[in-house]
């Protein structure tokens, strides 16, 4: 079976589109043929397609996505990348209020067919501006939301942004692009919606999305030993967001650990909590338990991202708490 | 213009200081102490040096993600700076900031940014404040040509021109942002160009000559500090490095960067002060041993502190009266 990075998964994602369809576009700082993006994402792709389909922009993260949208009603199919998340409060507006609802606001009449790709997460030491996880900034309507976690996610579920006539945020994670995984030779896409089990297990449901997958998966494994048996599920998809399995789950395993890297306060977890609350309550044989960030800034030092950042061990803590 | 024999060796020692400082942050980056990333600001030494030796300790100054040279010409301390670099408690911003965020309040310095663009507001809001307190302070506002095309850059220059804020805005074009050269991504050749949109004067200058950013900078002072607004600046210059760490910088043509190589503004200057009998050949030789003896002094401290405790995470989120 093939393996291949995460990295090389997006990459090949944004070239077959690119071949199926001549109207995607993309643009983006430095995305062209002097750096190939500052992840290196996009490599190849200027001297294939050329410097009028791969456009590298100035510093401007607002009429990025701002002129990525206008094209997007008019005809094209932009990719836009902005460089690090963190940088995506630059173009809130565009996002938020020209993206997100003008198709709801002028009645259906137009599509908004555009993906908006960026990295987020910590554990590499560029502190508060270049290492945040917003992606609750963006559960609003009219938004979709991809956050893959392996190298076979990250390629489907960009074809599926590509293709979806709707705006769509898709949030890759710094410390994924390295990792490898088995991704088929053939065409393929992942329906948005579909959550991943990527571990089974009865004792406990762990919810985790992008690295923490990861981190979710190494500590289910440890548990495994100590003989608690951990489901992994990877929403894939936060908008839409796969209800049935996470609460198929839960009925089966009465307990439930969400995590998440970004903040606690208001985070991705406490919508599902409250999803589960409200539809699943009785299934529940204890409480719930959110692994995420506290809610600071990220900082720089390594002692203190490390503090900072959800691991393993804070993991198996959490399940241990509510596992007897 | 006529400078004191001590303010020129002063100024001299400072662009030295920010050379050294910078080399030796690198070389501490090749022994892996260095945690993350930074964005060094050799070759452009004579734009902080240039625009800071006009400045008093109560004007501010706001840096960037390339601000190391910025603090240093503002008069922050090699040792504590270094410490911030290294991710140490003892480090200006106790290690929560690193290499693109360090800052001297103290010292006037608003503070380093990493989002591009970011700090030229920032430099707006603390020239109103002088405005309202009265006082002839001024604030220097430091960005790259890359920032020029940021949407703040646009509307943080037009407010402070139709307020007539003490703001000189610094914007250090040394061609490139990161891989993208100027040309890629503007018509126009002088940033300074944009000033005659919002009404206030432009003035392009060669960035590697330190003089001339004094000079350059003596004037919009002049202007700022009599109440009559701000002024665009715009130093050409050249990073000699790479963008960031690992950048080879090879979307740089050999000529070009050899040809900025040989205007190394720290030799012109040096050149330039033994021509008029300021320094001897020696006497510089003997400013660069101190420099490089307080650097080394600077990095051993760095090294030998300790990491800030895991708990302090948490501190700072909030002042707390
Ligand atoms: C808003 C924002 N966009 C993009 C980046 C990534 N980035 C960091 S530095 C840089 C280039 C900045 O160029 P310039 O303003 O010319 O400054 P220089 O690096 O040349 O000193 C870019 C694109 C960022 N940090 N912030
Ligand atoms: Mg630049």
């Amino acid at each position: 079976m093939r393996e291949i990075t995460y990295r090389e998964a997006l990459r090949e994602a944004l070239r077959e589109e690119m071949l199926r369809d001549e109207t995607i576009i993309l643009l983006g700082e430095d995305i062209g043929r002097h750096w190939h993006g500052a992840f290196k994402v996009t490599q190849g792709l200027a001297e294939e397609f050329g410097n009028d389909r791969v456009r590298d922009t100035p510093i401007s993260e607002n009429t990025i996505i701002g002129a990525a949208v206008g094209a997007a009603i008019t005809g094209s199919r932009p990719v836009a990348e902005i460089m690090f998340g963190d940088l995506l409060t630059l173009a809130m507006d565009q996002i938020l209020n020209q993206a997100a609802k003008l198709r709801y606001m002028f009645g259906g009449q137009v599509k908004v067919p555009v993906v908006v790709r960026a990295p987020f997460g910590a554990g590499v030491n560029v502190a508060a501006h270049h290492s945040q996880s917003l992606e609750s900034l963006f559960l609003k309507p009219g938004l979709k939301i991809a956050v893959p976690s392996t190298p076979y996610d990250a390629k489907g579920l960009l074809k599926t942004a590509i293709r979806d006539d709707n705006p769509v945020m898709f949030f890759e994670h710094k410390l994924c692009y390295a990792l490898k995984g088995h991704v088929p030779e053939e065409n393929y896409t992942i329906p948005f919606g579909e959550a991943s089990i990527k571990k089974e297990g009865e004792d406990v449901t762990i919810v985790a999305t992008m690295y923490m997958v990861h981190k979710s998966i190494t500590a289910a494994e440890e548990l495994d030993k100590d003989g608690i048996s951990a489901e992994v599920i990877d929403p894939r998809t936060l908008a839409p967001f796969d209800k049935e399995t996470l609460l198929e789950s839960v009925e089966k395993t009465g307990r439930l650990v969400i995590v998440e890297e970004a903040t606690k306060t208001g985070g991705v977890g406490a919508e599902i909590s409250a999803v589960v609350c409200e539809e699943a309550i009785w299934a529940l044989d204890a409480p719930i338990r959110r692994v995420a960030a506290p809610d600071t800034p990220v900082p720089f030092s390594p002692t203190l991202e490390e503090f900072y950042l959800p691991n393993e061990k804070k993991i198996i803590d959490a399940v241990k708490e509510i596992v007897p | 213009m006529e400078l004191e024999k001590e303010k020129l060796i002063e100024i001299y020692r400072k662009m030295l200081e920010i050379r050294r400082f910078e080399e030796k942050a690198f070389e501490l980056f090749g022994e892996n102490l260095v945690p993350g990333t930074i964005h060094l600001y050799v070759g452009q030494e004579a734009v902080a040096v240039g625009v800071c030796a006009n400045l008093r300790k109560d004007d501010y100054v706001q840096s960037t993600h390339r601000g190391h040279g910025h603090c240093i010409a503002k008069g922050a301390q090699l040792d504590k700076m270094m410490a911030e670099i290294l991710g140490k408690k003892t480090g200006y911003c106790q290690g929560k900031g690193g290499s693109m965020h360090i800052t001297d309040f103290s010292m006037g310095i608003l503070g380093a940014t990493g989002v591009v663009g970011a700090g030229i507001p920032l430099a707006v809001g603390a020239g109103l404040s002088i405005q309202l307190k009265g006082t002839d302070q001024v604030v220097a506002c430091f960005f790259g040509d890359g920032a020029s095309n940021q949407g703040a850059f646009h509307e943080g220059v037009n407010l402070a021109a139709v307020w007539k804020l003490p703001v000189i805005f610094v914007c250090e074009n040394n061609l490139y942002a990161m891989g993208t050269s100027q040309s890629e991504v503007m018509l126009i050749e002088d940033i300074a160009d944009r000033a005659t949109g919002y009404g206030i004067p432009g003035v392009a200058i060669d960035g590697n000559d330190v003089m001339a950013v004094y000079e350059a900078v003596h004037e919009a002072g002049k202007r700022a500090r009599g109440g009559h607004g701000p002024t665009l600046l715009e130093c050409k210059t050249y990073r000699h490095k790479g963008h960031s760490r690992f950048d080879p910088a090879k979307y740089r043509p050999q000529e070009e960067v050899e040809k900025w190589i040989k205007k190394d503004p720290i030799k012109r200057f040096k050149t330039r002060l033994i021509d008029i009998g300021v320094i001897t050949e020696k006497e510089a030789e003997n400013i660069d041993q101190d420099v490089i003896e307080v650097v080394e002094a600077a990095a051993k401290f760095a090294i030998e502190s300790p990491f800030p405790d895991p708990e302090e995470t948490l501190n700072d989120v909030f002042s707390i009266e």
